[in-house]
């Protein structure tokens, strides 16, 4: 376990060696950030209480938004185009030499990636926004912890998801589209564009099923105090089920594309 | 009862990929490719084996099935009494890597903790990382170096840096896919003589596969070459020379300028002014044909040439590929 740790660790220093690459993305997370708000400005200001939020609400799950972009890759990135290239390149034959598991070993490094990006990109923005906007932040501890534990969980959620797109390259050799189409997968049915519940009819009670869900509303609702008691169980387990879920898919995947690997050159 | 002390077996090991080839808008063709061909050897512990042949000979597959990333087809094939596709991980902790145009290193970090990252994931305990760190730093001149992120090494540096990461758990057997690719005089004559002691201090078997047939002459008493996925020599240099048909050449300066000599058992290959040059079978005495240029011109001055071990596999590769499948 301790190799696990390790790796966590230098992938949280790796990104935080890119100090430049931080600072723009903050500043792009921010400027996002003011857009979006202004834009739910105007169509709360048309339809009051759509999907059941008032505007401060609305306002504060925009800054949630910008606040997990990044920690939880809701337009995929991450560990996955290094990934993708490894297996193109036949690189990951160096990685499949280690005595460490290939699945745990990229999850580690991207939890530390995303400690990191919680951190940075996560908190300066989201002080921003609540700096210009009046944001309807909860004052109990209590409430926050259960939103790092749920954001904790939409970033297994995420990882295990992008973990499948890595491995469909072991079969495809190329993975441009399907990278294409989980981006802009998890930026719609995240909630990063509309909150799911602001969906029309099926398509939000469809969308707030699906595993991209556990990326940003469960986590943002959680926040806005929409989930409590019972409630608030059901929702971190829901996440935790399409970890384990897509986790467990993400094993069996791994031995079938590590039994059938052509090592791409040399 | 298997022989203990040989540390790598093949026996009739197969490989057979499936190429699909288009020939059509739908249509596919598949094709197998022999990539291995029914190659056996053993390689006892402490040797030093070059595993040579042209490209797509079949080395780095052979490489990739002894430690387990390819499942071989057909044949057996044990490395330190295990099966590699099956236990890949528990090889891998007994084994180390080298591979010359990839990296094992970790692109962003320092080459330190690079190091530290490999000690957890072999479990190495820390008086044993202390001391193979230090001897490799040593060795290898990496001091200066174990605080710069690997991408700001340059190749040479970060090859010392990789063979370094290669060795930090003690494997038994060491296997380099051409370790000296693109590297300058100097930085491969360090990683030669590293190779040596490393092999004579701890008894590391390896595996050497190059192109760079100086490694091979500088590390190996024992050479394989493989061509078309097969064996097609293994043994000795000496008996490289012999394999390949190989010749000596004497090169004679004579007082005046002559007709070609004309010798039982040599040629004249060339004339220039005074000075003829003589080939004759590597294995055979220079001896008596010096005697009898001597006997019969004045000779001011004259030397042997060995024959380039280049020459050698060359003719090799091309008698091979002539040879019926």
């Amino acid at each position: 376990m301790h190799l696990y740790a390790t790796v966590a660790a230098s992938g949280f220093r790796r990104h935080a060696t890119y100090r430049v690459a931080t600072a723009a993305g903050v500043f792009t997370n921010t400027v996002f950030g003011f857009i979006t708000a202004y834009t739910y400005i105007a169509l709360w200001h048309e339809r009051p209480h759509l999907g059941g939020y008032d505007q401060s609400m609305a306002l504060t799950y925009v800054w949630i938004g910008q606040a997990l972009f990044a920690t939880s890759s809701l337009m995929g990135g991450g560990f996955q185009d290094e990934l993708i290239e490894r297996v193109r390149s036949g690189d990951i034959a160096v990685d499949l030499h280690r005595p460490a598991d290939l699945q745990a070993w990229w999850l580690a490094a991207d939890l530390g990636r995303a400690g990191y990006q919680l951190l940075a990109r996560g908190a300066v923005p989201m002080a921003c926004g609540a700096l210009a906007f009046d944001l309807a932040l909860p004052a109990s501890p209590a409430t926050w912890a259960f939103f790092l534990l749920s954001v904790a969980l939409g970033v297994l959620v995420s990882f295990a998801l992008r973990y499948l797109v890595v491995l469909s390259v072991f079969w495809l050799m190329d993975g441009t589209g399907i990278v294409a189409v989980s981006g802009l997968s998890t930026l719609f049915f995240s909630g990063m564009l509309l909150p799911l519940n602001a969906f029309p009819g099926d398509l939000s009670a469809i969308a707030l099923v699906l595993p991209w869900s556990a990326l940003l509303q469960v986590p943002a609702d959680i926040l806005l105090g929409r989930h409590t008691g019972g409630a608030l169980a059901a929702a971190l387990a829901f996440q935790a089920a399409w970890a384990v879920l897509l986790l467990g898919a993400g094993r069996l995947l791994q031995s079938a594309a590590t039994r059938k690997v052509v090592v791409q050159g040399g | 009862m298997p022989d203990m002390t040989a540390l790598i077996e093949l026996d009739r090991v197969e490989k057979v990929f499936d190429v699909r080839r288009r020939t059509g808008p739908l249509r596919r063709e598949r094709r197998q490719v022999r990539a291995v061909d029914g190659i056996s050897f053993t390689v006892p512990a402490g040797q030093v084996v070059g595993y040579i042949g042209p490209n797509g000979a079949g080395k780095s597959t052979t490489v990739k099935m002894l430690t387990g990333i390819l499942t071989p087809s057909g044949g057996r094939l044990r490395v330190a009494g295990i099966d590699p596709s099956r236990e890949r991980t528990r090889l891998a902790r007994r084994i180390g890597v080298v591979f010359g145009q990839r990296t094992t290193l970790w692109w962003d970090l320092p080459l330190r903790d690079s190091y530290e990252l490999v000690r957890r994931m072999y479990r190495i305990d820390a008086a044993r990382y202390r001391r193979n760190l230090d001897r490799c730093v040593g060795l290898l001149d990496l001091a200066p170096l174990l605080d710069v992120p690997v991408r700001q090494l340059s190749l040479g540096q970060r090859m010392r840096g990789d063979i370094a990461a290669a060795l930090l758990h003690d494997p038994e057997v060491l296997y380099l896919d051409e370790p000296t690719i693109g590297l300058d005089v100097v930085s491969k004559a360090k990683v030669r003589a590293f190779l040596r002691t490393v092999n004579t201090e701890q008894g590391t078997t390896v595996l050497l596969t190059t192109h760079d047939l100086t490694d091979i002459e500088q590390l190996c008493r024992r050479v394989m070459v493989i061509d078309h996925g097969r064996l097609v020599y293994d043994g000795g240099l000496d008996g490289l020379h012999a394999a390949g048909d190989s010749e000596r050449t004497l090169v004679v300066d004579f007082e005046r300028e002559l007709p070609p000599v004309e010798l039982p058992g040599a040629r004249c290959e060339r004339v220039e002014g005074p000075r003829q040059w003589i080939a004759f079978p590597a294995a055979a005495s220079a001896a008596p044909l010096v005697a009898e240029l001597a006997a019969r011109h004045g000779v001011v001055d004259l030397s042997v040439r060995e024959p380039a071990i280049e020459d050698v596999i060359a003719r090799m590769y091309a008698a091979s590929s002539t040879a019926p499948a």
